[in-house]
């Protein structure tokens, strides 16, 4: 039983005690002569410390995720001196210190890039792992095919996917229905008509927009678009008095989408060749003409993708749904009444008093694989048709 | 058919021009509606916002008994903390009905309502004082204490004499002395400076709340995933860029990468949860898990922003390097990465930007809990960065959810705080990137 600190601070201390050494030995191997060595003295050095260091933090790191607190310790002492001892041995005029301690260094950013593949994996066995939990005590085609939701801490609730799934649909069919022609038609006419000034200024002026924290736009449909909605356009026309609706969350969420949808699209108009343009207006067609016949259908595959990312976006988002949409589950057509989106249903799920024994609790996880699916899906297919369009016209 | 001039535009030509105005002004009108929404979306959260930052305060002498505090005249710390605040309420009352004789205002509140008009939260401040400094009972002491959040409200413009009418918890009578004690000196509306020190206060004080917890608990958060998220992103980075051998395997973390960018904010706080809380055991709401969350999420950014800038430092660079000797290693850590490190940052500031105002990962982890002591960077029961915490988006969450309407106010306050902070780091990245960047 060694206590990690201990054997932290051992490690460490042979690390720069053989950053230290190192180089003399060297240098002394070689007759005094630095000259004859095969690499620079201090590259011995960098050698041994990444010898003693690299090792110690993989086993610090793999053993504490395997939870095993017991040797570890002693562990990380035993590895540490192996690699101190045997890296000042290896040493010789003929040791060729930089390749060495230069793979050492490639090992390094190796495990940083394995890092995002953890997180994938981590993504996927944590939801994997309660969600099968939730199964084994909910049926699935309940789960799946139930249009009720009704929560019951005491035991014996509905749990329905449905009605969540529809108001998220629903919201974000919104959200899409007003971004995809702002943010396109503001793409097409800062790529195409608009002078280099305005340019300058409209571009980063809706990049913004990107910039704002969506809590900043719950704050906005709670305070100002969905009482104005409500003041002026439900209760007058006699479609209910909630201020928190699917079109207040829908609209909100639209604004936040532009500069996404915008953004992408600006890329993908300016990846069409100018030739093509070219062709068009010297036949008499208008500007207009060109855009509409010529670029769009060009570059159509990737505004699909690029709708494609933003109804991702849209299906994941969260704050402005907790704030704009409301906590109600239901079937309804009605924009102006209160739903509830799966997103807003995980996080009343899993914040207060939780209890992860009781399905309620577990169905979060269920959910959010379900989000996690459906997102993934519209990504993956997003992405290959943004990529095969690209390499059309590289 | 008769041969028109060419300089008169026949019909078909005239429709042809108008549908190009037409699809002109719609691209026009396309950006228009984005500005406005911007406008809306700014006017709207600095108008109900802005008034946060004022505070209206009352200035009395209060006296401060002995009877009543300190019953048994021995200045034991012991004995006084036996008098809550609720046996400091009437000596609060008594000092502010001595102000309001002593001018001659006439009223027809009664005392209890005239008492009312001071904050709960002021009879803490005061038994605070009193026990950090005993000497002070048996004399009178100049307090400035927070007025009530419907008076403080009255002098924002936020409450007026009709909404008053209908209000439960004050009345224009209220309103009407509390306006003679402004002009008389005694109510005064200051920059509210506590709003960014104070930690968050309970459902029925708006007018205490401030964000202090809430700002040390981002700060913490940011500084681990900067730690984290740079050396991780910029290692990551290179070894995808510089050194990895196009194959299926680099594909796979290519397109994991890219969709990583991508997944959902809220999948990364059930990520949190499970991982981080349920078998790692760390500390629920501490800053230490909504940095690692954080980290995770900002990764992507930093990585793909990272690529980019190394991508743009030319292969001659490399190419000169190689060949007066350099490994591949030293090129890359010598040449390249020093040339592409304002990219590099201008990347880290916007994902760390990101991260700042990220709220639903967060409220999954346990940030939503009323924290009101300031949370310790170390401690030995909890570890580093262990102490449960909020962060400034999740505090912005957690005042929408309380019923009095002052926190509406303070919840605008909290995101121009937060806006102002995220414009200043934005500003940073275009600063290094226009003073750095290089064009080859």
């Amino acid at each position: 039983m060694l206590p990690m600190s201990v054997s932290l601070i051992l490690a460490l201390g042979l690390g720069v005690l053989g950053y230290v050494i190192a180089p003399r030995r060297a240098v002394a191997a070689a007759g005094g002569d630095a000259r004859t060595l095969a690499a620079l003295p201090r590259q011995y050095g960098l050698n041994t410390l990444l010898a003693v260091l690299v090792p110690s933090f993989a086993i610090l790191i793999a053993g504490s995720l395997a939870g095993a607190g017991l040797y570890l310790g002693w562990a990380i002492s035993i590895v540490a001196f192996i690699g101190f001892a045997g890296s000042l041995f290896k040493i010789t005029p003929d040791y060729r210190a930089r390749t060495h301690a230069e793979s050492w260094i490639k090992l390094i950013l190796i495990a940083a890039s394995v890092i995002a593949i953890l997180t994938t994996v981590g993504i996927v066995f944590s939801m994997v792992f309660e969600a099968r939990n939730f199964f084994s005590q909910y049926d699935w085609k309940d789960f799946f095919l139930s249009a009720e939701w009704s929560p019951n801490f005491r035991g014996n609730s509905s749990l329905g996917i449905l009605p969540l799934l529809w108001g998220t649909l629903y919201i974000s069919f919104i959200a899409l229905i007003f971004a995809v022609p702002i943010g396109l038609f503001a793409a097409i006419y800062l790529s195409e008509y608009a002078s280099r000034r305005m340019r300058s200024i409209a571009k980063p002026a809706i990049e913004i927009l990107a910039g704002i924290p969506t809590i900043v736009y719950g704050l906005f449909a709670l305070v100002t678009v969905g009482p104005f909605l409500r003041d002026y356009f439900a209760a007058p026309m006699g479609f209910g008095d909630s201020a928190s609706s699917v079109m207040t969350a829908g609209l909100v969420m639209g604004v936040m989408l532009i500069p996404f949808v915008s953004s992408l699209s600006d890329d993908i108009i300016n990846a069409v060749p100018q030739t093509m343009r070219d062709g068009s207006l010297g036949l008499g067609a208008t500007k207009s003409e060109t855009i509409r016949q010529v670029v769009i259908p060009a570059a159509l595959p990737g505004i699909v993708g690029a709708i494609l990312l933003a109804a991702s976006r849209a299906i994941g988002e969260t704050m402005i749904v907790v704030l704009g949409a409301g906590a109600a589950a239901r079937l309804s057509l009605n924009p102006f009444e209160a739903m509830t989106t799966v997103t807003v249903k995980i996080v009343s799920q899993l914040t207060g008093d939780t209890d992860f024994a009781s399905p309620e609790t577990l169905v979060a996880f269920a959910l959010g694989m379900t989000l996690f699916v459906i997102t993934l899906c519209l990504n993956v297919l997003a992405l290959m048709i943004v990529r095969k369009y690209r390499e059309q016209y590289e | 058919m008769t041969h028109k001039s060419l300089l008169t535009a026949d019909a078909r030509t005239k429709k042809r021009n108008a549908a190009e105005a037409r699809f002109k002004s719609y691209g026009l009108g396309a950006i228009v509606v984005a500005m406005l929404a911007l406008a809306l979306l700014l006017t709207s959260v600095v108008s109900t916002g802005s008034s946060a930052f004022k505070q209206t305060s009352a200035t009395i002498s209060i006296p401060l008994t002995e009877a009543k505090l300190d019953k048994s005249g021995t200045r034991d710390l012991a004995v006084m903390k036996k008098v809550t605040t609720i046996g400091y309420t009437s000596l609060l009352r008594d000092g502010i009905i001595t102000a309001v004789e002593e001018l001659g205002l006439e009223t027809t509140l009664s005392a209890k309502d005239i008492g009312k008009m001071l904050s709960k939260e002021a009879a803490a401040t005061v038994r605070n004082r009193v026990l950090a400094n005993p000497e002070i009972v048996g004399t009178s002491v100049e307090f400035k204490l927070l007025t009530n959040g419907r008076i403080d409200g009255y002098f924002k413009g936020r409450v007026t004499m009709e909404s008053a009418a209908l209000d439960g918890n004050t009345s224009p009578e209220e309103l009407q002395l509390a306006q003679q004690l402004a002009d008389a000196g005694v109510f005064a509306t200051t920059f509210n400076w506590a709003f960014l020190t104070a930690p968050d206060a309970s459902d029925q004080r708006p007018e205490a709340a401030g964000l202090g917890v809430a700002i040390l608990g981002s700060l913490y958060m940011m500084i681990v995933v900067l730690v984290l998220a740079l050396p991780i992103g910029v290692a990551a980075s290179i070894y995808l860029e510089e050194f990895a051998p196009k194959n299926r395997w680099t594909d796979v973390i290519e397109v994991n990468i890219s969709n990583l960018a991508a997944v959902p904010s809220i999948v990364y706080g059930i990520l949190g949860l499970a991982i981080f809380i349920n078998f790692m055991e760390f500390n629920q709401s501490s800053p230490m898990v909504g940095g690692l969350v954080l980290t995770l999420m900002t990764l992507p950014t930093i990585i793909i922003s990272t690529r980019a800038a190394l991508k743009s430092v030319p292969p001659s660079i490399r190419d000169a390097a190689l060949g007066v000797g350099a490994s591949k290693m030293q090129s890359v850590f010598h040449h390249v990465l020093p040339l592409a490190a304002p990219g590099i940052l201008t990347g880290t500031i916007i994902g760390l930007a990101q991260a700042l105002g990220e709220t639903a990962p967060l409220l999954l982890i346990g940030m939503v809990a009323f924290v009101r002591e300031y949370p310790a960077a170390y401690s030995a029961g909890a570890g580093l960065f262990g102490e449960a915490s909020t962060a400034l988006p999740v505090q912005v969450f957690n005042w929408t959810q309380r019923a009095d309407p002052g926190f509406v106010e303070r919840a605008s306050g909290a995101i121009i705080t937060l806006l102002i902070f995220l414009l200043i780091m934005n500003a940073i990245a275009i600063f290094l990137r226009r003073k750095f960047e290089r064009r080859w």
